[in-house]
C-alpha cells in the first residue's frame, strides 16, 4: 500500500500552521452546529445507526466518496504519481473500477435484505448466531485495522501541515482528533457522521477541482506538456511508462496483482461502506447511491492524475521526498506553489477533515456491529429495544475512541501503512466471498459460511504477520526480525481464492440442510425490496 | 431481521415466500438480473486484469507513444474510467426499464395483499 507514515524530524518550512488550524477549526465548528442540528431526531436505533434511513441518493453518494477518499488516497496518490509516475496511477484505477462490484452485485440486494450491518445479510437465512458472531468479528477486524492506519496516519500529517515535530504535540493532535470524533458521532449518530462527510467530500472535490483547473491552466490545457514537464523535470522519462513501482523484480509485478484483487473485490465488502447502503430510503436509492459515488471518485482519481503530474513537473521527486511528510506533502507542496500559504491552509483542513470523517464513519459501524450483532442479537437473543441498543452502541463509540486514540499515539513513527491493504484484503477474503454466496447460491450454507469467513480471515492475517512488511526488510515494521516466509507484501490472491473455495467445501459437506423458506425470503426480498426497512418517518 | 420481525414494521410475515419464487414474474426477473449483472461483472473483471497484466508485464507496449507525451498505457488506463462509467448508466438504465417494473409489481402485489398499508410511514 501507499507509504503513509515515517515522519522526518525537520521543521515544516511551508504555510503558516496558525492559517491551517484556524481554517481546519472553522471547519469544526460548521460541521459541529450541523452534528447538533441532526442529533435531535436520534431516538431509536434506526436513527442512530441508518439515519432513519432518510437520506437522498445523491446525499448519500457523496457521503460515500467522503467515506472512501482517505487521505491516504488524496495524499498518497498525488505523491506517489509525481514521485512513481505511472504506477501511482495504476494504483487509483482498482479503486474506481471497485465500485462496479457494489454496483452490479451488492448494494441493491444488501439495502433490501438488511437493517442495519453486513451481518444482518449473511445471517439472514443461515443459523443466527455463528454467523453472526463470525461476520461481527470480520467487522470489527476490518474496522480496526482501517481505524489504527488512519490514527497513525494523522500523526505524519500532523507534522506535515501543522509545523508540530515533538511527539507530545503530535500525540495531543491526535488526542483532540480522537476527542472530536468521539462527539461527533456520540451525539450526531449516523446522520452527524454522514453530513461531516458530505461537507468533507464537498471541500475535497472542490479543492482538488480546482488545483486541477490551475494545473492544467499553467499548461494551456495541453496534457501532453504536463506530462512532458513532469518527466523533465524528474529527468526520468520512464515516469510516464509502467514500471517505476511495481516493475521493480518479479516478485513485486505478482505483489501487484495480489494488490489488485483485493482492492477490486474488498471495497464492496467494507463494512463501513455496506453500512452507508442503510441510510437511504429504498434499493432504488441505494443504487443511485453509488452511481453518484462513482462519478464522484472517478472524477477525483481523475483530479489525482494531473494533479500528481503538476506536483511532479512543478516541485519535482527530489524536492517532494525531501520534505517533511515524504511522498504525502506532494499535494500539499503543489497547493502552496499554486496558492500560497491560504490555499495550503485549506488543502491542509481538507485533509485533516478527511481523517476525522473516515474515522468517524468506521467507529460507528464497529459501535453498530457491536452493539446490534453481539450484544443485542447474540448475547440478548434480540430482548432488548432500541434504545437500550443504542445505548449499548454510544459506549462502545466511547471504548473505541479511546482505543483509536491509544492506537494511533502508540503507532507513531511505526511503519503501518499495511494496515490499509489488509483491511482491503480481510475485506475481500473474509466478507465477499460470503455475501456473494448468500446472496446468489442457494445451497450455501452455515458451515460454508464460518469456514469462509474465519478462513479467509486468519489467511488473510497469518499471510501478512510472516510477510515482508512486518519483518525481514529495511522498510518493515519490526526491521530487526526476520520470520518472513510469505514473499508477497499482498495476501489477496491466496486468501481471497482459499475463501471461495473454504465456502463451498464447507457448503457441500454440510450434512445439515438449511431452511428453503428462508433461501426464498432472501431470494425475493433482495430482488423486489418486499418488506425492506422503510424510511423513519418523523 | 428475519428473527425478530415487529408486525407493524412487516406486512409481509405471512407470505409464502417459497410460493412467490416461483411465481413466472419472480423468475423472469431473477433471470433479467442475474443475465445482465453476471456477464458484466465478468467482463469488467477480464477488462481489468487485463489492463493489470499488460501494465505488470508489457512494459514495452504500454510505453508506445499514441500523441505526443501521451502513450498506450495512459490512453488504456483512462478507458478503465471510460468503461466504469459506461458500465454504470448501462446498468442503470437497465435496471429501470427492465428490472424496477417487475420488482414493484411484485412488491405492491405482496405489500398490499394481507396487510393494507401497514407499515408504510410515508
Amino acid at each position: 500500500m501507499l507509504p503513509f507514515t515515517t515522519v522526518t524530524q525537520e521543521p515544516t518550512q511551508v504555510g503558516e500552521p496558525w492559517l491551517n488550524m484556524t481554517i481546519f477549526g472553522l471547519f469544526v465548528a460548521v460541521t459541529m452546529v450541523i452534528v447538533l442540528r441532526a442529533s435531535r431526531n436520534n431516538k431509536t436505533a434506526a436513527d442512530y445507526y441508518a439515519a432513519g434511513r432518510s437520506f437522498t441518493g445523491s446525499q448519500n453518494g457523496t457521503a460515500i466518496a467522503g467515506d472512501y477518499l482517505s487521505a491516504a488516497s488524496f495524499l498518497g496518490i498525488c505523491g506517489a504519481i509525481a514521485i512513481n509516475g505511472y504506477d501511482g496511477f495504476l494504483y487509483s484505477i482498482g479503486f474506481l473500477v471497485a465500485w462496479l462490484v457494489a454496483l452490479l452485485l451488492v448494494a441493491e440486494l444488501l439495502r433490501n435484505t438488511g437493517k442495519f450491518t453486513m451481518a444482518d445479510v449473511l445471517s439472514f437465512r443461515l443459523k443466527q448466531r455463528p454467523v453472526r458472531i463470525a461476520a461481527a468479528t470480520t467487522t470489527l477486524a476490518v474496522c480496526f485495522f482501517y481505524l489504527l492506519a488512519q490514527m497513525a496516519g494523522a500523526g505524519a500529517l500532523v507534522s506535515l501541515l501543522l509545523g508540530i515535530d515533538d511527539r507530545l504535540g503530535q500525540s495531543i493532535v491526535i488526542t483532540v482528533v480522537g476527542a472530536l470524533m468521539i462527539l461527533y458521532v456520540l451525539v450526531g449518530g449516523m446522520k452527524g457522521t454522514t453530513w461531516v462527510q458530505i461537507i468533507k467530500a464537498c471541500l475535497l472535490i472542490a479543492g482538488a477541482f480546482i488545483m486541477t483547473i490551475w494545473v492544467l491552466a499553467l499548461y494551456g490545457f495541453n496534457l501532453s506538456a504536463l506530462l512532458g514537464d513532469a518527466a523533465a523535470t524528474a529527468g526520468n522519462p520512464e515516469l510516464l511508462n509502467p514500471g517505476l513501482q511495481y516493475g521493480v523484480s518479479e516478485t513485486s509485478k505478482f505483489d501487484f496483482i495480489s494488490l489488485a484483487l483485493a482492492l477490486v473485490l474488498g471495497t464492496a465488502a467494507l463494512p463501513h461502506v455496506l453500512m452507508r447502503f442503510y441510510t437511504v430510503p429504498t434499493a432504488k436509492e441505494a443504487r443511485r447511491s453509488v452511481v453518484w459515488a462513482i462519478w464522484l471518485i472517478g472524477a477525483f482519481y481523475l483530479f489525482t492524475l494531473v494533479l500528481g503530474y503538476g506536483a511532479g513537473a512543478l516541485i519535482g521527486p527530489e524536492a517532494i521526498e525531501a520534505a517533511p511528510g515524504g511522498v504525502n506533502s506532494a499535494a500539499p507542496l503543489l497547493a502552496f506553489h499554486l496558492g500560497g500559504p491560504l490555499l495550503l491552509g485549506v488543502i491542509s483542513a481538507v485533509a485533516f477533515a478527511t481523517i476525522l470523517a473516515v474515522v468517524a464513519g468506521l467507529t460507528i459501524t464497529a459501535a453498530a456491529s457491536f452493539a446490534h450483532d453481539i450484544y443485542a442479537n447474540v448475547v440478548r437473543k434480540g430482548q432488548v429495544d432500541s434504545q437500550g441498543e443504542v445505548k449499548v452502541a454510544r459506549r462502545t463509540v466511547l471504548v473505541i475512541g479511546v482505543l483509536s486514540i491509544a492506537g494511533g499515539i502508540g503507532a507513531q513513527g511505526q511503519n503501518v501503512a499495511f494496515l490499509v491493504a489488509l483491511a482491503f484484503a480481510v475485506a475481500a477474503s473474509a466478507n465477499l466471498p460470503t455475501i456473494i454466496y448468500s446472496l446468489f447460491w442457494k445451497k450455501f450454507s452455515t458451515q460454508g459460511a464460518i469456514w469462509s469467513m474465519y478462513g479467509g480471515l486468519a489467511a488473510a492475517i497469518i499471510l501478512i504477520a510472516f510477510s515482508p512488511v512486518v519483518s525481514g526488510a529495511e522498510t518493515a515494521m519490526i526491521p530487526g526480525a526476520d520470520f518472513a516466509w510469505f514473499p508477497l507484501k499482498n495476501p489477496g490472491i491466496i486468501s481471497i481464492p482459499l475463501a471461495f473455495f473454504l465456502g463451498w467445501l464447507g457448503t457441500v459437506l454440510d450434512k445439515s440442510v438449511e431452511d428453503p423458506s428462508k433461501q426464498a425470503e432472501m431470494e425475493v426480498r433482495s430482488l423486489t425490496g418486499v418488506g425492506a426497512e422503510k424510511a423513519v418517518d418523523h | 431481521m428475519g428473527q425478530q420481525p415487529s408486525p407493524e414494521a412487516d406486512p409481509t410475515a405471512t407470505v409464502d415466500f417459497q410460493e412467490v419464487q416461483q411465481r413466472p414474474e419472480f423468475t423472469e426477473l431473477k433471470r433479467r438480473h442475474r443475465s445482465f449483472v453476471f456477464p458484466m461483472a465478468a467482463a469488467f473483471l477480464i477488462w481489468y486484469f487485463l489492463y493489470v497484466l499488460l501494465a505488470d508485464y508489457a512494459h514495452g507496449f504500454m510505453s508506445i507513444k499514441v500523441l505526443g507525451n501521451i502513450n498506450v498505457g495512459l490512453v488504456l488506463g483512462l478507458l478503465q474510467f471510460v468503461s466504469t462509467f459506461a458500465i454504470t448508466m448501462w446498468y442503470v438504465s437497465y435496471a429501470n426499464k427492465k428490472l424496477d417494473p417487475i420488482a414493484s409489481g411484485i412488491r405492491q402485489d405482496l405489500e398490499s395483499a394481507d396487510r393494507p398499508q401497514a407499515g408504510e410511514t410515508h
